[in-house]
């Protein structure tokens, strides 16, 4: 068995935030409460889920870009919060968040070889001016800015959405990092454009053995991401994954009712079916705040198959199959009494 | 054959820009008929935002209908006046505008914007517009007691999309034009508000135009289908017919661009290229530098558009006998 690059363990990210604006008491924001996953080299993992259901919050953590309340990250089994500053920044090289709004991630007064160039400069990837300029038409090359001489002197404004998205990613591979993080990185993309993309960032997993998070809501795009790239999908809800299983089998045999019902909602390109398919009804429309999050399982008030014990007790991720993980008491022996 | 409510001939629209004018819409023709659900699908920068908007006249000041007529109930609504356009505006005709989350005033509270739309609309009967507001918000599933009385951010948003419906329906137009009504919502509230539209379409009576850039949508919601690419309208017929049997290149690719949640995987791929440049639209087809079925003329010459029979209409050289050059 390879060594996890990856591992996050009971992680919970809590912003406070004031009540009002004139107000001094401050409540909780459980961003992120207690998720757990590990991935392994070349690994692909989708999170996906609605707005507000931490996903952002949990990538920003694995790349650093916030620090947790409590739980860990480790990167090859090494805490990343116990690292010497020496280490801590191997590892912020070594993890490279792609966001999602590619307008408002490039430095306008830059050329694109600046952009390209920065990182390579200052992580000593290349000695010089000479060799950074060819390692960026490289780049260029390998993200399908082609031909790369044409775009190498050009600002952002003269690149389009899905132009700058691939130099985004340029930039992010330029530093030679073993874990990608990309939080909607197709959301602001002509739809048209969207999937190339993706496949993007397959390829250069492939050729590069990177790791993958991919982060979005949109379950069309997950599943094609996790499905082609042989990987997982996670669903979250209100901070917690609530199921968790290869791609294909989370898409076509949902077992948790939040992911049945995200599933039975979701539009399909294709009339006949998408007006045929089963809707399941949910017994609230509103999602809770994660302020003051429902006690017991999170999705109880809005749940169909709500029993009893579902708002007295949380239901725990349990490994129901070899491959598949699931936190729902229709799956669990709930009458054994646990914490 | 339906009854057409408004026939657009022809019409373009032009900006007025630093770069020198951009053509939005370009010799757009396309009909609204009773009581269907016309779905207008289209990337950014399509047109099909402007197009609605020339509708109603409420084009941006540096927009202008340059060309083309759009022929409601035997009038020009392109060379309509002001006064006369008010007259219809809402009452005949209503908007959801997009970005409609950030469309009500938050200072004012819901009821508030129910009696300052009737007013502006030369309604005052106060009591009358609550009495046929709270009937309209129930109709979309809103507690009117607890909604008209809250402030717009006391609402979750798929709440204040629900509230702009129902402010669209104030004044029992014939026709409502939602402009990407559901794209900033979540998946369940998206589901929701799909639903809601078929069923207001069937229980009313009422026409819809519903934009946007997500074909699954269309194909889940629409009656008929226009498909806008740079500008232009490019293909037109039955929801059935564009997804099952699509003619034009664009509208082919487009399908197998959007991942749904069956089908083969190996099947879908991205349309290759980009969209134009707008202020520099490529000459002949638009779509040609990414069409892989592009023969002589499409460099060329502007394909016209070919009416096929059962309503569908398609903008391709394929389709065009006359291939000149």
């Amino acid at each position: 068995m390879a060594e996890p690059i990856l591992e996050v363990l009971d992680l919970k990210v809590y912003f406070s935030v004031k009540k009002g604006i004139f107000s001094s008491t401050k409540s909780l924001v459980r961003a992120v409460d207690g998720v757990t996953f590990s991935m392994k080299e070349g690994d692909i993992l989708t999170i996906v889920g609605e707005s507000g259901c931490g996903k952002t919050t949990l990538g920003k953590a694995v790349a650093g870009l916030v620090k947790p309340s409590s739980g860990k990250i480790l990167f090859y089994g090494k805490d990343i919060y116990s690292m010497d500053k020496k280490e801590y920044m191997n590892y912020r090289r070594n993890v490279q968040m792609i966001h999602q709004d590619p307008y408002a991630s490039l430095n306008p007064v830059k050329t694109v070889y600046k952009i390209l160039s920065t990182p390579l400069l200052r992580w000593g990837i290349v000695s010089g001016e000479e060799e950074a300029r060819r390692r960026a038409l490289d780049l260029l090359e390998i993200v399908g800015l082609t031909p790369p001489d044409y775009f190498i002197n050009k600002y952002p404004h003269q690149l389009s959405g899905g132009q700058r998205q691939r130099l985004i990613v340029a930039r992010a591979i330029s530093v030679e990092p073993k874990i990608i993080v990309a939080d909607e990185p197709i959301t602001m993309i002509d739809v048209s454009l969207r999937l190339g993309i993706l496949d993007l960032l397959l390829d250069l997993r492939k050729k590069m053995g990177l790791t993958v998070i991919f982060i979005t809501h949109d379950f069309g795009a997950a599943r094609y991401f996790s499905a082609k790239g042989g990987g997982d999908i996670a669903v979250m809800y209100l901070g917690k994954i609530v199921e968790k299983g290869p791609a294909e089998s989370v898409i076509q045999e949902p077992l948790h009712p939040y992911t049945k019902t995200l599933i039975a909602a979701v539009p399909e390109p294709d009339p006949k079916y998408s007006r045929t398919k089963e809707r399941i009804r949910l017994r609230s429309l509103d999602i809770p705040s994660p302020i003051n999050p429902p006690p017991g399982c999170r999705f109880h008030t809005r749940c169909p198959l709500y029993m009893e014990v579902c708002s007295e007790r949380e239901p725990p991720l349990v490994q129901l199959t070899n491959d598949r993980e699931v936190s729902c008491f229709l799956y669990t022996e709930f009458s054994e009494k646990k914490a | 054959m339906p009854e057409t409510l408004i026939a657009i001939d022809d019409l373009v629209v032009e900006y007025f820009t630093l770069r020198g004018p951009l053509r939005a819409v370009d010799s757009a023709s396309l009909t609204i008929n009773q009581g269907e659900i016309l779905g207008i699908v289209g990337e950014s920068g399509s047109g099909k935002s402007t197009l609605a908007q020339a509708v109603l006249r409420i084009l941006p000041p540096q927009a202008r209908i340059v060309r083309g007529s759009i022929t409601y109930r035997g009038r020009d609504l392109a060379k309509m006046s002001e006064g006369e356009l008010k007259k219809i505006r809402w009452k005949e005709i209503s908007m959801v505008p997009q970005a409609a989350l950030n469309a009500l005033n938050p200072t004012l509270r819901i009821r508030d914007h129910f009696i300052e739309t009737a007013k502006a609309h030369g309604v005052a009967d106060k009591r009358g517009v609550i009495e046929k507001a709270s009937e309209l918000l129930e109709q979309v599933r809103l507690d009117p007691k607890r909604v008209l009385s809250s402030y717009p951010h006391e609402l979750s948003g798929g709440m204040k999309q629900r509230v702009l419906i129902a402010l669209s329906l104030l004044l029992d137009p014939q026709i409502v034009i939602l402009d990407e009504p559901t794209t900033a919502l979540d998946v369940l509230t998206q589901r929701f508000i799909l639903d809601l539209l078929k069923e207001l379409k069937e229980r009313l009576g009422i026409t819809m135009v519903f934009i946007t850039h997500d074909i699954a949508v269309i194909a889940d919601i629409a009656d008929r289908v226009a498909v806008m690419y740079a500008g232009q309208v490019v293909e037109v017929g039955n929801v059935f017919d564009v997804f099952y049997e699509p003619l034009h290149p664009y509208t082919r690719l487009l399908i197998k661009s959007v991942p749904g949640l069956k089908g083969d995987i190996e099947d879908m791929r991205p349309i290759p290229g980009s969209p134009p440049d707008m202020f520099n639209p490529p000459e002949g087809c638009r779509f040609h530098p990414r069409c892989p079925w592009k023969f002589e003329p499409c460099d060329r010459f502007d394909p016209s558009l070919v009416k096929l029979g059962d309503g569908r209409i398609v903008s391709c050289h394929l389709y065009t006998d006359k291939r000149a050059g």
